[in-house]
């Protein structure tokens, strides 16, 4: 815990905020996405913004695994189990996300439907090899963090020859969801707080190209409060300096390329989509992965010949403008009101990683934070 | 003269297994309370349970009467620091114990399910014992039911117990005022923990153990040094995090809850980072939060160091007005943020 420790100190992070304050060109503004849900996770935890200056507005991506995946998706695995009895195993967030008429995966588990929560593909593999007899689906989701696992589990199948395992491959592609925010939106920008563990795999040069046709500035960060301070302090400079280039601050985790191997199995099974529904932005070209034919028996969609349809959000929910960092949660009518972590309309109120989570759980009703430096972080 | 056996063979508490006739009310069941459950819950002292009829009458208690009631449902059944067994008694006690009641005896009912091996229950059964001499109290009644193999996770236990509240002691959950100290009694989530390392899934090596303990003594030290304590509470299921929004609501307050002084172990909060889990969100099973006069806080924490299960003992954070009823919690970071109520499951992040 030292480790982290580190990188949670009040006292570094007041100095860096001194810093930030100090940058800050009167006049301006700076408009930074934070991508991932972790960030907006760790914004929240330790009221990151009341250490920032006002002309700072930090807004909230769609990079929450859980939220951008659309309604008519969960709808699908909903049907998979109910009617194929498949035991579908997926991750516990998952679990709780409300698809058509407010039915869940938990609702469908408590209607009888064999729904198992794991901590990574490799539980549901396992309870595959266990029992040959069940049929074991994995619903995979997430960005490029989550999908190496799956893409090992696919390879593991195959040459297991495991007849009884097929995976429901959900999985979205960061940069060009970035892509797709800069070319709906362009003006509403000013630079990225890049993904923390997405980067530990695709590596940093995937979004040169985006920093460079946009002109935006890219700083990869690690998910600790005091990454996101510094990379914000290196977005505040490039701004001022006109850069638009990608920097990594979490240089203790990313590279250059990235982790190859991770990417090689990726390609080995899977393949890119034409386009893919996000939750909120709506279709986005190639922004997602399909399983390759050459896998098409561990492939659910194939397999059981499953069909997913578009299925419009609740009108009342503005999950798709929170997503798209056109509304801040609070600008939501039904906000901690009927939309709660306990009764979620909208996705971004599931997972705490969505951003009116984590308002909801951190900041409701909170007076302006007080920004006094502390630095004792240890806690036992 | 002691009764001849009921079957012709003993119980085979090695191989055996809990079957259906365990629970069909004849002689298996019979032979199941005399061999396995009476000569560990009857040691040769409790006249009550040995009475044999279908009630425990029980000698006239002078005082009020605590009553309560706990039903036990855990995977696994073995644990790091403890078991169902001793679960099942100190889950109860403690609720009895945060009344500022000493105490006396509880009834166990077990849900058995088929095929459940009977070493299991005798281990369970040699717990609950022990943790029932620890605690002070007589297990005076019980029953078994068995249930087919897939209907229960191996057992199921509930106990129920009553104790005697002391003249003058007045503990209720309404009674926090603004400005009092709350105290947690040592450290927090580790039973939350030790289960969840324990589980089928997440199977990783640990040295965290379950906190498991009767609390009544380190209660009966507290009541005896401060006469100021408005209320106790064990932060079981939904963690401290939990409780403290309890707290508020039935006293209608706040809270303001510092999280440098929060007493969590290393290897708590090591594992929590690792799985996306919230230390205060953990289940503790023998740990008690208090709240008591400012002025008598110092003095409260330094007794309860005294015992050995409030070692670790610390002032958190103070009582305030609060129309919402919130818990309010100041980083060491230097901001404040809302420590919630648990929504839903625990659930860890994927990303």
């Amino acid at each position: 815990m030292k480790y982290v420790d580190d990188f949670r100190r009040g006292d570094v992070a007041w100095a860096l905020a001194q810093s930030i304050h100090a940058e800050i060109q009167p006049g301006r503004r700076y408009r930074l996405m934070e991508f991932c849900g972790g960030h907006t996770h760790a914004i929240a935890r330790y009221g990151l913004t009341s250490l920032l200056p006002d002309s700072i507005e930090l807004i909230h991506g769609p990079g929450c695994p859980v939220c951008v995946l659309p309604i008519g998706r969960i709808d699908s695995a909903i049907a998979l189990v109910k009617e194929h009895a498949v035991t579908l195993c997926t991750y516990g967030d998952v679990l709780r996300v409300p698809a058509s008429g407010g039915v869940s995966l938990f609702h469908a588990r408590a209607e009888g439907a064999d729904v198992r929560m794991v901590y990574s593909v490799t539980d549901a593999l396992e309870l595959a090899r266990r029992e040959p007899e069940r049929e074991v689906a994995f619903f995979g989701l997430g960005f490029e963090t989550t999908t190496p696992p799956t893409a090992v589990a696919l390879l593991a199948a195959r040459d297991e020859g495991l007849r009884n395992f097929s995976v429901y491959c959900n999985h979205v592609l960061t940069p060009p969801a970035m892509n797709h925010l800069l070319q709906d939106g362009v003006d509403l920008l000013d630079g990225f707080i890049g993904p923390s563990h997405v980067s530990t795999v695709i590596g940093a040069a995937p979004y040169r190209a985006v920093a460079a046709r946009y002109r935006k500035p890219i700083v990869i960060a690690g998910f600790e409060p005091i990454d996101v301070l510094q990379a914000v302090y290196m977005l505040v400079r490039q701004i001022n300096e006109g850069r638009a280039e990608v920097q990594n601050q979490f240089t203790r985790a990313v590279t250059e390329q990235g982790n190859l191997r991770a990417q090689d199995y990726m390609a080995q099974t899977l393949q890119r989509r034409d386009s893919f529904e996000w939750r909120g932005l709506g279709s986005v070209p190639s922004s997602a992965l399909a399983i390759r034919p050459e896998f098409a028996d561990w492939d659910a969609e194939r397999r059981y010949d499953m069909h997913t349809s578009a299925v419009a959000d609740s009108a009342a929910c503005a999950c798709g403008d929170i997503l798209r960092g056109l509304k801040k949660p609070s600008d939501c009518k039904v906000f901690g009101t009927a939309c709660t972590p306990t009764t979620p309309i909208g996705a971004c109120m599931v997972s705490s990683e969505g951003a009116c989570a984590a308002y909801h759980q951190y900041g409701r009703f909170l007076r302006k934070m007080p920004s006094k430096p502390v630095t004792a972080m240890e806690t036992a | 003269m002691k009764p001849s056996r009921i079957n012709g063979r003993p119980l085979d508490l090695r191989n055996g297994r809990i079957d259906l006739t365990h629970g069909a009310g004849g002689s298996a069941t019979a032979q199941l309370i005399a061999e396995l459950f009476a000569p560990h819950f009857d040691r040769g002292d409790n006249v009550w349970l040995r009475q044999g009829n279908d009630q425990a009458i029980l000698p006239p208690m002078n005082g009020r009467l605590a009553f309560s009631t706990d039903c036990h449902v855990v995977t696994p059944l073995f644990f790091p620091g403890g078991d169902i067994g001793t679960l099942a008694v100190n889950g109860t006690v403690n609720d009895l114990a945060m009344g500022g009641a000493q105490p006396l005896y509880l009834s166990a009912g077990f849900i058995l399910e088929e095929g459940l091996p009977l070493g299991d229950l005798l281990r369970i059964t040699q717990s609950m014992a022990e943790a029932a001499v620890t605690a002070g109290v007589r297990v005076v009644a019980g029953d078994t039911k068995v249930v087919e193999r897939g209907k229960a996770d191996g057992l199921f236990i509930t106990t129920a117990g009553v104790g005697v509240v002391p003249d003058g002691v007045e503990l209720d959950g309404a009674r926090a005022r603004s400005g009092d100290a709350v105290i947690v009694s040592g450290h927090l989530g580790d039973h939350g923990m030790a289960i969840l390392s324990q589980r089928e899934a997440l199977v990783f090596d640990s040295p965290i153990k379950s906190d498991c303990a009767a609390l009544n003594g380190l209660v009966a030290h507290m009541l005896e040094h401060c006469r100021s304590l408005r209320l106790l509470r064990d932060p079981t299921r939904g963690g401290l995090a939990n409780t403290l929004n309890e707290l508020c609501r039935q006293s209608g307050v706040g809270m303001s809850i510092s999280e440098a002084a929060l007493p969590v172990r290393p290897a708590v909060r090591a594992a929590c980072e690792f799985f996306g889990l919230d230390p205060l969100y953990l289940a503790n099973e023998g740990k008690l939060v208090a709240v008591c006069a400012a002025e008598d806080a110092v003095a409260l924490v330094q007794t309860m160091r005294s015992h050995p299960l409030g070692r670790d003992a610390a002032v958190i954070g103070e009582v305030c007005t609060d129309d919402h009823a919130f818990v309010r919690m100041t980083t060491p970071f230097g901001g404040e943020r809302l420590l919630d109520w648990l929504h839903g499951e625990m659930l860890p992040r994927i990303c």
